[in-house]
């Protein structure tokens, strides 16, 4: 191992010495140098990782930035002509997320600055944070010192300048905050199942940022996701049924949303985020919300004894679901714009995505936008044209059907009524899909009758 | 689920089963939370059973099935209930018992007795088959020379090919195995963890080896543990219920507790986990293991010689870990997965129960 690198001092060649070489490293990690740079003092965290004090500051920085770096580029995540919006909650993860999107800026700034055409223009960065004290009441009293928190975060940033934009996450259901408050917690409280509730929270969570996103010009939503993050993401939707959907959310990207996410901290782990913050000092903001008793919460801490038990566990499982076969909409849109500079255009190819085309769906979870399998999806077309609140039903998932509709069928309409208009008008294109109605519908401007019956 | 808690309190309320509407309920229903009577729970647990023979096609009239008998409770239900189902709706079956003997004294040979009274409580023709006569060893001899580490992969490469073995002795045209919807649900994980992709897209599907000499498949695939228990308990069932004294309580790990807690706080997890496993988007390009025969014995093998043969030899050999995790030096060379070996400490499966 340690020779591999030409500089290798040793003088062992072959493999009768490579015990001894290994002998060597073990005391050279003792004499404290970085074991990849060989110079400088490895950093000891004292998490009791694995790794711990084998790498310098600086080493252990540039391999964390470097993958998100390749994320960035072999994805065509960020490019120049882009307007990206950081999804920001103040946890370990968006914290580094938007540092390094900020360094991937400044860096942008410096080589547009520098080229003496200047035909690379520096892509634009804001922030979103999700006020959701609407629906922990309990945070009502922190957010205030939290939002003026993340405010001066980002106003302490230097330029280029970042905008930053606080959403209340009752925004889903209209411009008048009294009545969406109101809305968003009566909804809240017509779901008894407690996972069915935090999972409702996050889809509303994701439709909020993708309003402002979309209200904003910005084309790309930039969330921190992290390996350990996704690695929970795995087993949770295992264990709800949502095999079929599943590899569509740990993808590097997810372009299924009016504005594409983009998750570039995909391949590093919790632990290595945190050591990261602790390294350069980034502040956090923890809210405390809502005592979690769910699948979601007994999932995570089966997945940290796991962790616990194999420091690469959190990898292998992220590793195992990305071999099922992601869906057409797990990569950026292509477009011709000449902006996508061709070494990335060169990647593109290089990891050569390959996307069954077969296996596509054309209809979506309106609740949980999960893409749903034919035999989810096969009582649609036997529903027609009967009660909203059936095609409500008809059109959820398994998943959201059990732990988010209401148990009682008579209550559906109510709870229907009660949805962000957005998820509801899903529904409503759901029942034209594969209806003459909807192919009307499109040709509509070109017809002169209205009547059906007489063409 | 705190709605359909409240529906069975409200029943509960009331004094009378929630299905039959009649007599009191005893048992509140694993799977559903429901509560119900007895003689109600007889008639779910049987027709969801027989639900799931028919739909799958499980079995033609007029074939030989051999049932994979431990005398424990999965594979005593199997068969008070396949007979049973099998007399009931006519199915046309021949039924018969197959138990494989370990050679483990304190364990197999008393629960191969409860086997022998199956038999004709239950009117089976019964076939055992032992590790001695087919490979020299028993467990007991094996553990001796290895020691209580990894004699379980020994006893599991064994025991697969002894069924199939005794399966061709009956001539029977099906194997049919104990393993239930909690076993799958752990299986599926365990994949997941284990990163094998190949054994995720096949260990949810409910007939197996339709390709080899003798399919085999799961017809408990979505009954529960717990009401397999219920229904040996109230049906008094003769079972053995000792576990394998060569793994230990504490092997039992992670995944088998997961699900348990799972279960209590939303019991259809377990058949949501095996929806998923079901519904997984796996490429059919995924490179399989090409099928051959092993050039020893000529039972099915990816690699020149079975697995078995290659254990086997190693234990002849006096080279024990020859063929377990990543020892070197195998016929086949290094090709077993080390993951097998990071998957080990996590594995629950406990030892008396039939491999997969």
């Amino acid at each position: 191992m340690a020779c591999n690198s030409s500089g290798c001092e040793s003088g062992c060649n072959g493999r009768g010495n490579e015990n001894g070489s290994r002998v060597e490293e073990v005391i050279v990690v003792k004499e404290s140098v970085c074991v990849k740079c060989k110079c400088n003092e490895p950093m000891i965290f004292g998490d009791g990782g694995s790794d711990d004090g084998r790498f310098c500051s600086e080493c252990f920085r540039s391999n964390i930035y470097g993958k998100f770096r390749l994320a960035v580029t072999s994805h065509a995540m960020i490019t120049p002509s882009d307007n990206v919006l950081v999804a920001f909650s103040g946890g370990s993860s968006s914290r580094v997320l938007l540092q390094f999107v900020h360094e991937l800026q400044v860096k942008a700034l410096k080589n547009y600055e520098a080229s003496r055409d200047r035909s690379l223009p520096v892509f634009g960065v804001g922030v979103a944070f999700v006020d959701e004290s609407a629906a922990y009441p309990a945070l009502s009293s922190e957010m205030g010192g939290a939002i003026a928190w993340v405010r001066s975060t980002v106003l302490s940033m230097s330029p280029p300048e970042k905008d930053l934009r606080v959403v209340p996450i009752e925004s889903v259901f209209g411009s008048d905050s009294v009545e969406a408050r109101d809305r968003l917690v009566k909804l809240m409280d017509s779901v008894s199942d407690e996972t069915g509730k935090e999972d409702l929270l996050l889809h509303l969570k994701m439709l909020a940022l993708q309003k402002v996103a979309s209200e904003n010009g910005y084309n790309r939503l930039v969330v921190g996701s992290c390996t350990s993050r996704l690695a929970s993401h795995v087993l949770t939707a295992t264990v709800k049924g949502r095999g079929y959907s599943l590899s569509a959310d740990i993808q590097h990207v997810d372009a299924r949303w009016k504005v594409p996410i983009v998750l570039p901290l995909r391949d590093c782990v919790w632990q290595e985020i945190t050591r990261l913050r602790h390294l350069d000092g980034l502040k956090t903001v923890e809210l405390a919300r809502r005592s979690q008793s769910g699948i979601n919460e007994l999932v995570s801490s089966f997945v940290a004894l796991l962790q616990d038990e194999n420091p690469s566990r959190e990898c292998t499982i992220v590793r195992t679901a990305a071999k099922l076969t992601p869906f057409h909409f797990n990569k950026i849109p292509e477009t011709d714009d000449s902006c996508v500079p061709m070494a990335t255009q060169r990647r593109l190819k290089k990891f050569n995505l390959k996307y069954d085309g077969s296996m596509t769906t054309e209809s979506f979870c309106p609740i949980c936008n999960g893409p749903l399998n034919e035999s989810d999806s096969s009582d649609l077309n036997t529903i027609d044209g009967c009660h909203e609140s059936d095609a409500l039903y008809a059109a959820c998932c398994s998943s959201c059907r059990f732990q988010i509709l209401p148990l009682d069928r008579s209550s559906l309409e109510h709870f229907g009524s009660l949805l962000p208009h957005h998820m509801i008008s899903q529904v409503k294109h759901h029942q034209m899909v594969d209806s003459q109605t909807y192919l009307r519908e499109k040709i509509k401007d070109c017809l002169l009758v209205d009547d059906e019956e007489s063409v | 689920m705190e709605a359909s808690e409240a529906k069975s309190k409200k029943t509960g309320a009331s004094r009378l089963c929630c299905l039959c509407n009649q007599r009191r309920p005893v048992l509140k229903r694993p799977k559903t939370l429901q509560q119900i009577c007895k003689e109600c729970f007889y008639e779910v647990f049987e027709e969801e059973i027989h639900q799931v023979i028919v739909k799958n096609h499980l079995f033609k009239s007029g074939e030989r099935v051999a049932i994979g008998a431990s005398g424990g409770k999965d594979s005593t239900v199997l068969a008070y209930v396949l007979s049973e189902l099998n007399r009931r709706h006519s199915y046309g079956l021949d039924l018969f018992l197959l138990s494989i003997d370990e050679g483990i004294t304190g364990y197999r040979d008393d629960s191969l007795e409860t086997v022998k009274r199956n038999e004709l409580q239950y009117g089976l023709p019964l076939q055992i088959l032992s590790y001695k006569d087919l490979y020299g060893w028993t467990m007991d001899d094996i553990v001796k020379m290895i020691g209580l580490k990894n004699n379980c992969t020994f006893c599991g490469v064994f025991r697969r090919q002894a069924l199939d073995r005794g399966a061709a002795l009956l001539k029977v045209d099906k194997l049919v195995t104990g393993h239930n919807a909690d076993d799958i649900a752990e299986t599926v994980l365990l994949n997941i963890l284990r990163g094998d992709i190949a054994r995720l897209s096949r260990c949810t599907s409910i007939t197996t080896g339709e390709d080899g000499p003798i399919p085999r498949c799961k017809p408990f695939k979505y009954t529960y543990e717990k009401e397999i228990v219920m229904y040996a308990y109230f049906k008094k069932l003769d079972y053995f219920s000792t576990e394998c004294i060569y793994s230990p309580n504490a092997y039992r790990g992670f995944a088998r507790e997961f699900i348990k807690d799972l279960e209590r706080l939303r019991p259809r997890a377990i058949l949501d986990i095996i929806k998923s496993g079901e519904d997984f988007r796996i490429a059919t390009t995924t490179k399989m293991p090409e099928q051959g025969t092993c050039e020893r014995c000529g039972y099915i093998s990816s690699q020149k010689w079975c697995k078995a043969c290659v254990l086997l030899d190693g234990l002849n050999r006096g080279l024990p870990k020859m063929g377990i995790g990543r020892a070197r030096g195998g016929v086949n060379g290094d090709h077993t997965k080390e993951t097998k070996k990071l998957a080990k400490s996590i594995e629950s499966k406990k030892c008396g129960s039939l491999d997969f």
